[in-house]
């Protein structure tokens, strides 16, 4: 990991430490920075927080946004939960596989986009949604999508 | 004169294209030369009509909708910000029958007010519960809350005033309010549109609790999946410190109250509220034995109030009313009103605010218009994923705790999704179990294995496989996780399984009205 990544991840740590259960705000500090949270951030957490290194590992591993390895340029999120099944998703969720070539917690081969399955994005009054970084859309359809993929692999 | 067009900022609506409204009429207004100001509102929870724009006009608020960013040029050259004709006008929003026949007690200012303005909420009668609450002893206040009926309304129904009480009296140097806003369950945005569009009581219903009970510190642990709610929150809070409704010193009583927003990170089980806690300390989020319970040794060991969103957002007007005019709504012993999401194959999905008594049928059709897909609703899903799925036959059932417990089904958060005719029950039973296994955080046995099993023992039935052997086993496994979880996860996993069995038999290989 390059040095600069440390010396904002120190930061990150300096300004996070005295905060009561510090542990998932630094995460997210972190994560937001640099897109993830590095491995071999664990032992400087670790000592500022006074917890093992395990600990820190456990609470990474534990939450399902945290990552622990640089995604693609985009992250794109499909709602899997109920709503968004009664209206179609799982045709939704079949059509982008085979249009990127990946399955769940993969990234496409050019970089471009990470794929993931949330449960439930709030948007269920307009199912079926996904999330593209941090823009929900809804009533998403082929046309819709291929647009939003077709958008991300171009930025 | 200037005139004010407001265009949400719910995330819905911003699903939908409401930013680029939002920008067009701007844009088309500095082009015109037209002097508005664009104020961005909640939603009003009509999401078949977002965008919603409004425009104000001396006979009250005219609502345009669904309004795409391209319909924007077409809306001025018709004149819309004098309320002139157009395909898209839907008359005086005050008007719309939908709006009409709701009883908005919590989400009486959502959409109507901005949603972080401070002077705005005030002109609206907010802060009115803040005012009493500081005129009143902790008991009086707890004694409001109590006479109100209010009763958790994230899931567990619990009565708030009782818990509160516990937390009064329980004697520490540093006590909590935590509010419950990792909102997970599927078919429920209730929490998100009070976040969104009206955050200044939830706001106000935590700093009344912390008075209440004599906390001085309050964290909303909302869920990383909701990065809008994230920003309106945030901007809610630094603007209530600034007029001094949160601080040191609020409104000038010499009480302090400070309040932060902590996000959560996407594990469904945080919903609970001692794996919340664990969260918030820092921690992975793992649910803890009970007892001792949060109110006596809650977040870092000292007596903390756990409450959901709507609980707390509904406080304030409690406390501005009181006890007994909340009370008045309602039936048997679920009184006031319940905030109910309307989602899945749903014509007219949004939020409708009713007192408990309403029907499933008239939520289904009076306000959704039956299905999305126009084929007949064949079973609805109350409460989020761990609710029960209901048929038809018990369309008539009026929403009320009891009323639902009796037919083995939850209310929940007040989350409907239906599903047409094309649903297979058996995979929703499949996938009851797949949630389970992903969400569970491990701690107790009847979850943690007992999810993946099901999953097995499923697939099983789908294939036809021993059929009879598995739906026996089916049975047995629901029971033991039932009996045997730590929490509801893996504890009322069975309800959308079994529901499903039950009521829909025929997808599970058996005859129609067989009991396996």
């Amino acid at each position: 990991m390059l040095e600069e990544n440390f010396a904002r991840i120190d930061a990150h740590i300096a300004s996070h430490r005295s905060m009561p259960g510090a542990l998932m705000p630094l995460l997210h500090a972190i994560q937001d920075d640099l897109g993830y949270v590095p491995e071999s951030s664990y032992p400087s957490i670790a000592k500022a927080l006074n917890l093992s290194v395990a600990e820190v590992h456990g609470v990474v591993t534990f939450y399902h946004h945290f990552r622990t390895h640089a995604p693609g340029r985009h992250i794109l999120q499909i709602c899997r939960a109920e709503s968004c099944q009664a209206m179609g998703s799982e045709a939704l969720e079949a059509h982008v596989k085979k249009t990127l070539g990946v399955d769940y917690h993969e990234t496409t081969k050019d970089g471009a986009i990470t794929l993931e399955a949330v449960y439930c994005l709030g948007n269920c009054a307009c199912s079926p949604s996904i999330m593209i970084d941090e823009q929900v859309c809804g009533r998403v359809d082929t046309i819709r999508i291929n647009e939003i993929i077709a958008e991300a692999k171009g930025a | 004169m200037t005139t004010i067009v407001y265009v949400p900022r719910d995330s819905s609506a911003l699903s939908l294209g409401a930013h680029q409204v939002a920008k067009n009429v701007q844009a088309e207004a500095a082009k015109r030369g037209l002097d508005i100001k664009v104020v961005r509102n909640g939603s009003r929870g009509m999401f078949w009509l977002e965008t919603m724009v409004e425009v104000v006009t001396p006979k009250g608020r005219v609502a345009y909708g669904p309004v795409m960013p391209k319909d924007v040029s077409s809306l001025f050259d018709a004149d819309f910000i004098n309320a002139g004709a157009h395909p898209l006008n839907l008359g005086l929003t005050d008007e719309i029958e939908w709006l009409k026949k709701q009883e908005r007690l919590t989400f009486a200012r959502v959409g109507i007010t901005d949603p972080v303005s401070v002077e705005d909420y005030v002109a609206h009668d907010g802060y009115q519960g803040l005012k009493n609450a500081l005129k009143l002893s902790a008991a009086d206040i707890v004694k409001e809350v109590t006479d109100s009926g209010l009763r958790g309304r994230g899931g567990a129904a619990f009565p708030t005033g009782i818990k509160w009480n516990t937390v009064l009296n329980a004697p520490a140097d540093q006590k909590y309010i935590v509010c419950n806003a990792d909102e997970g369950d599927s078919g429920t945005y209730s929490d998100r549109m009070i976040m969104e569009g009206d955050p200044l009581v939830l706001v106000e219903g935590m700093t009344i609790a912390g008075l209440a009970v004599g906390a001085n510190q309050g964290y909303i642990y909302l869920r990383s999946e909701y990065p809008d709610a994230l920003v309106t929150l945030n901007e809610a809070i630094a603007n209530a410190y600034k007029a001094g409704y949160l601080g040191a010193n609020i409104c000038g009583s010499g009480k302090q109250f400070d309040l932060e927003v902590r996000r959560a990170a996407g594990a469904y089980v945080c919903g609970e509220e001692t794996s919340l806690l664990e969260s918030l300390e820092g921690k992975r989020g793992i649910v803890r034995f009970k007892p001792p319970l949060p109110a006596i040794e809650g977040l870092f060991g000292k007596p903390t109030v756990v409450n959901n969103v709507i609980s707390l957002a509904t406080v304030p007007i409690v406390l501005d009313k009181g006890g007994k005019y909340y009370q008045d709504f309602g039936m048997g012993r679920s009184r006031g009103t319940l905030p109910i999401q309307l989602a899945g194959n749903v014509k007219q999905c949004g939020l409708v605010e009713k007192a408990f008594g309403v029907t499933l049928r008239e939520l289904l059709y009076d306000f959704g218009g039956g299905s999305a897909s126009g084929k007949p609703i064949r079973a609805v899903q109350v409460g989020g994923p761990l609710g029960s799925y209901l048929p038809e036959s018990q369309f008539d059932t009026p929403l009320d705790y009891e009323k639902f417990t009796e037919i083995w089904a939850v209310l929940g958060h007040g989350g409907i999704v239906a599903f047409d005719e094309t649903v297979d029950m058996a995979k929703m039973a499949r996938y009851a179990f797949e949630f389970c296994a992903i969400e569970s955080c491990g701690k107790c046995t009847p979850c943690r294995i007992g999810s993946t099993r099901g999953v097995e023992v499923m697939d099983k039935i789908i294939e036809g496989k021993d059929h009879a052997k598995n739906m026996e086993l089916v049975r047995d496994l629901s029971d033991t996780m039932l009996n045997g979880s730590l929490c509801a996860l893996g504890g009322m996993t069975p309800y959308p399984v079994l529901s499903a069995i039950n009521h829909f038999p025929e997808d599970f290989g058996l005859k129609k009205g067989q009991v396996a």
